[in-house]
């Protein structure tokens, strides 16, 4: 173990026997999100470095303070790729504060999401044990899923050390095509083209625009470019606009937009083929309709029933009170579990304390 | 805090469930379950006393087989009142004894839950209830163009209730994935009794990953009553590579190749030449009998993307010295290539009277140690042993033949199994890739994880399950049996593979 590692162990044991809350933070291009980081700062950027990496095993290790686009770089270099395509949201991002924000980019619905990349991981946890779970390997059903539980916890469950994850080839061919058309028959069609084999890696309709990415073999995106029609766009307009949405630095995210009085970013995860929310303010949809951003002043309560009605949920992501709420509540039996799942790693409730939610 | 003075974690102690009353327990079963929801008599209860690893064989108690979740939730808090031990089945087809009853408790067959309640081709979302045959669910779909992706060779038998709590996988996982990538949410009941919805019906859910941790759980988490999962478009075409090559170690490096030239193969399996020397004399697949090891590589898609993936597959195979490459012609050819590769395990059974199937994943680079070492190990236990592998993605099953009858053997399988597990955990590897630990791995669950790692578990198991009772004494193994599997490992004089790094 590295002196680092003993260092950090001391420091959570300690804080562990004060009661002292720790806020976690690599990059800190993630801060906004979740509910207000609060607690002394923990920086992980100096537990950095790709442990290994070998190609032929669809494999890389890396420590959590490893920035994001040097890994990416790294894996470019062989032509792979971390396929949930994650939002940097910023030059400084790390692959732990990657992983433990969870959130994956435009090819999420085509190739999977972050949690399912995650193959393994080593954390510290409240009582300063350093824990290992699952392994590099892709198939490894021994113990709990535990790697996959630290996925998106936002460090409320211990100190992301190292993690494995599973990486892609890159496609072979990649287009882009732009077709008018209203948002009802965006959904529609999206739908319906998810149930053919066709290599739709990403979807993005707004203002009557869809987009969609086409990767794969040379001849599937060839025919597929014929059958569905519309405008190709550019090489150079295409990577733009799909790096824009993936880092949402494009005009509908853009600050300005949220500069208005009381507008507000919401996420909206429901099926992919819910019908047009018709809920105020403006949208843009994702993952070929399971993802729409909302952004609007209406109340929380209003766009949290219409998505829960719709077997979905909602999440505050950008702008609002960062004091309440920002999750979707969970039903009581469920809140139970999180809560003993909290003290199971964090008994003294030092990591991140109410990042995710209230008293977790 | 004083981490020191704490308590274990709930269940990582053997807890003695001897006192469990059987006349009282019916009594209150009667209660709540219909007439012939319940069996007691030992001849009832004989079909449930193993599941597919039936060296290990227990009588429950008594066999629960409701209907509806409603009695579902009030068989579960009978237990739990009770403090009595609860064993979820689904069709009993695993194969590491995770559905093995115990014998102080019940066992609760989700058998008669076997309705698909509803199936959406536009959103290519199926919800089903647990009992259904994962078959059954590629079945209702086929009509829209539709399949569930994840195909468990016992496909035609297995529930999706007992994939979800195996994460089972299949010949075509490395590119559609296991079951934990093509669910979207599960309905269960824990044991307290309380309905809960583990994900969504979008793509995610609020909170922690509970759908992750329950997937793979072996029923020790809660009873899954329901269960909503991905559809994926049926690919156009399918073709099939076989390559045949005069090394074994050759034929596990043109895997890497294929990977490293950027193809993702629907699947990607191996045989070593006795494997293909013993499902030849039973299917006639046309397996060139001469070559150590040969490789099946699957490309699906539409017509020119498989033409396309075919032609790289075999410039990559002939560069990479395969002594015989065939494309399959037809849809028949492309089944004959597969007719053996699922044939091993019958044919196993058919050149030995029993067989002991491994299940553990390796980084693909390290396939040729490992066979290596597998050959000592069939000389050292005076025992033979046949090897088929996932190879795409690194899991191995290697098939130990032995005869039950013969005194010895099986104590000789078992321990060659456990050698092959242990060196799989050394190459930084798991013990099992798919099957999960059951019963019959628990002992090399000490092995792969530390004791904090494995009090972590027992800590998980309690958010769930305060009480220990579902599943008890499975898959996670007890500080008791950890120790003594410790002593018994060092009593035989060696501590294994000293000199191997560990990461």
């Amino acid at each position: 173990m590295s002196d680092l590692i003993e260092q950090w162990q001391e420091r959570v044991r300690a804080a562990s026997a004060a009661g002292t809350a720790l806020q976690i933070r690599g990059g800190g291009t993630k801060a906004f999100y979740g509910r207000a980081p609060a607690g002394e700062a923990f920086d992980v950027r100096g537990h950095a470095g790709v442990v290994n990496y070998e190609p032929t095993e669809l494999v890389v290790t890396a420590r959590a303070g490893t920035p994001l686009a040097e890994l990416e770089a790294l894996l470019d270099d062989s032509r792979q790729m971390l396929a949930f395509e994650p939002p940097h949201f910023g030059a400084t991002a790390t692959i732990g504060g990657c992983v433990a924000a969870g959130l994956s980019g435009p090819r999420r619905a085509a190739a999977g999401a972050l949690r399912d990349f995650v193959l393994g991981v080593k954390i510290l946890d409240g009582r300063g044990e350093v824990l290992t779970f699952g392994g590099q390997v892709m198939k490894n059903v021994a113990g709990y899923d535990v790697s996959r539980l630290i996925a998106g916890s936002l460090g409320t469950l211990g100190v992301i050390l190292e993690v494995s994850l599973k990486v892609l080839p890159r496609p072979v061919a990649e287009a882009t095509l732009s077709l008018a058309m209203s948002e009802g028959e965006a959904i529609a069609r999206l739908n319906e083209w998810g149930g053919q084999p066709l290599p739709l890696s990403a979807s993005a309709w707004s203002d009557g625009v869809l987009n969609v990415r086409l990767s794969g073999a040379e001849a599937a995106v060839r025919s597929a470019l014929v059958r569905l029609g519309g405008e190709v766009v550019a090489e150079d307009a295409a990577d733009a606009f799909w790096a824009g949405l993936r880092e949402q630095t494009t005009d509908f995210f853009g600050d300005a937009a949220l500069d208005e009085a009381g507008t507000s970013l919401w996420r909206l995860s429901v099926p992919s083929s819910a019908a047009p929310l018709k809920l105020d303010g403006q949208q843009l949809i994702e993952w070929g309709g399971a993802l729409r951003w909302l952004r609007s002043t209406a109340a929380a309560e209003a766009i949290r029933e219409r998505t829960a009605a719709l077997g979905g949920h909602a999440t505050l992501f950008r702008g609002g009170d960062r004091t309440t709420e920002v999750f979707h509540p969970l039903p009581a039996p469920l809140m139970t579990i999180h809560r003993r799942l909290k003290h199971a790693f964090d008994p003294a409730g030092v990591f991140n304390p109410g990042r995710l939610y209230e008293g977790l | 805090m004083n981490f020191d003075a704490e308590a274990p974690a709930p269940g990582e102690r053997d807890v003695d469930f001897s006192a469990v009353d059987k006349v009282r327990l019916v009594e209150a079963l009667a209660r709540v379950l219909p007439a012939g929801a319940l069996r007691y008599d030992a001849e009832d209860l004989r079909p449930y006393e193993c599941d597919g690893l039936s060296a290990y064989r227990q009588l429950p108690l008594i066999v629960a087989l409701p209907t509806r979740e409603e009695e579902v939730v009030e068989v579960l808090r009978t237990c739990h009142e009770l403090g009595v031990p609860v064993v979820a089945r689904g069709a009993g087809t695993g194969l590491s004894g995770g559905a093995l009853p115990h014998a102080h408790g019940v066992v609760l067959s989700l058998a008669r839950f076997n309705r698909i309640l509803h199936l959406d081709p536009h959103a290519r979302t199926a919800v089903v209830q647990p009992g259904v045959r994962n078959l059954a669910i590629s079945e209702a779909a086929a009509p829209h163009g539709l399949y569930y992706a994840p195909d468990p060779s016992s496909q035609i038998a297995c529930t999706i209730g007992g994939n979800v709590a195996e994460n089972s996988g299949g010949v075509h996982c490395l590119k559609y994935g296991l079951t934990v990538h093509n669910l979207l949410r599960v309905r269960g009941v824990t044991i307290e009794g309380e309905i809960v919805e583990i994900g969504n019906h979008g793509l995610d859910a609020p909170g922690y990953d509970l759908l992750a941790l329950i997937t793979g759980s072996e029923g020790m988490l809660a009873v899954v009553t329901e269960v909503t999962v991905k559809l994926t478009p049926k690919p156009q075409l399918a073709q099939c590579v076989l390559a045949a090559f005069d090394d074994v170690i050759r034929a596990g490096e043109a895997v890497a190749e294929i990977i490293a030239a950027g193809i993702i193969p629907a699947g990607l399996e191996m045989m070593d030449q006795p494997a293909t020397a013993a499902v030849e004399q039973f299917v006639h697949a046309g397996y060139p009998l001469d070559a150590k090891a040969i490789l099946l590589c699957e490309s699906d898609g539409t017509p020119e993307e498989v033409a396309e993936e075919v032609a790289r597959v075999r410039a990559v195979l002939e560069a990479g010295g395969a002594t015989e490459i065939r494309v399959s012609r037809d849809e028949a050819e492309r089944m004959r290539f597969w007719a053996g590769r699922k044939a091993a395990f019958p044919a196993a059974g058919r050149i030995s009277p029993d067989y002991y199937c491994m299940d553990g994943t390796i980084p693909r680079k390290r396939l040729g140690e490992m066979l290596e070492a597998i050959q000592a190990m069939e000389r050292k236990h005076g025992l033979r042993c046949i090897n088929v592998f996932h190879a795409g993605d690194g899991n191995l099953h290697p098939l130990i033949l032995f005869d039950a009858n013969e005194p010895g053997e099986l104590a000789r399988a078992e321990d060659f199994g456990a050698e092959i597990l242990e060196l799989s955990v050394a190459l930084g590897g798991t013990i099992t890739g798919e099957h999960g630990v059951g019963i019959e791995k628990i002992n090399q669950m000490c092995s792969q994880f530390s004791r904090p790692e494995i009090t972590t578990f027992f800590r998980v198991k309690a958010a769930f399950d305060p009480a220990g009772l579902l599943n008890p004494g499975k898959a996670i193994p007890t500080l008791n049996r950890c120790a003594e599997y410790g002593r018994e490992r060092v009593s035989k004089g060696h501590v294994p593979y000293p000199d191997i790094p560990r990461f």
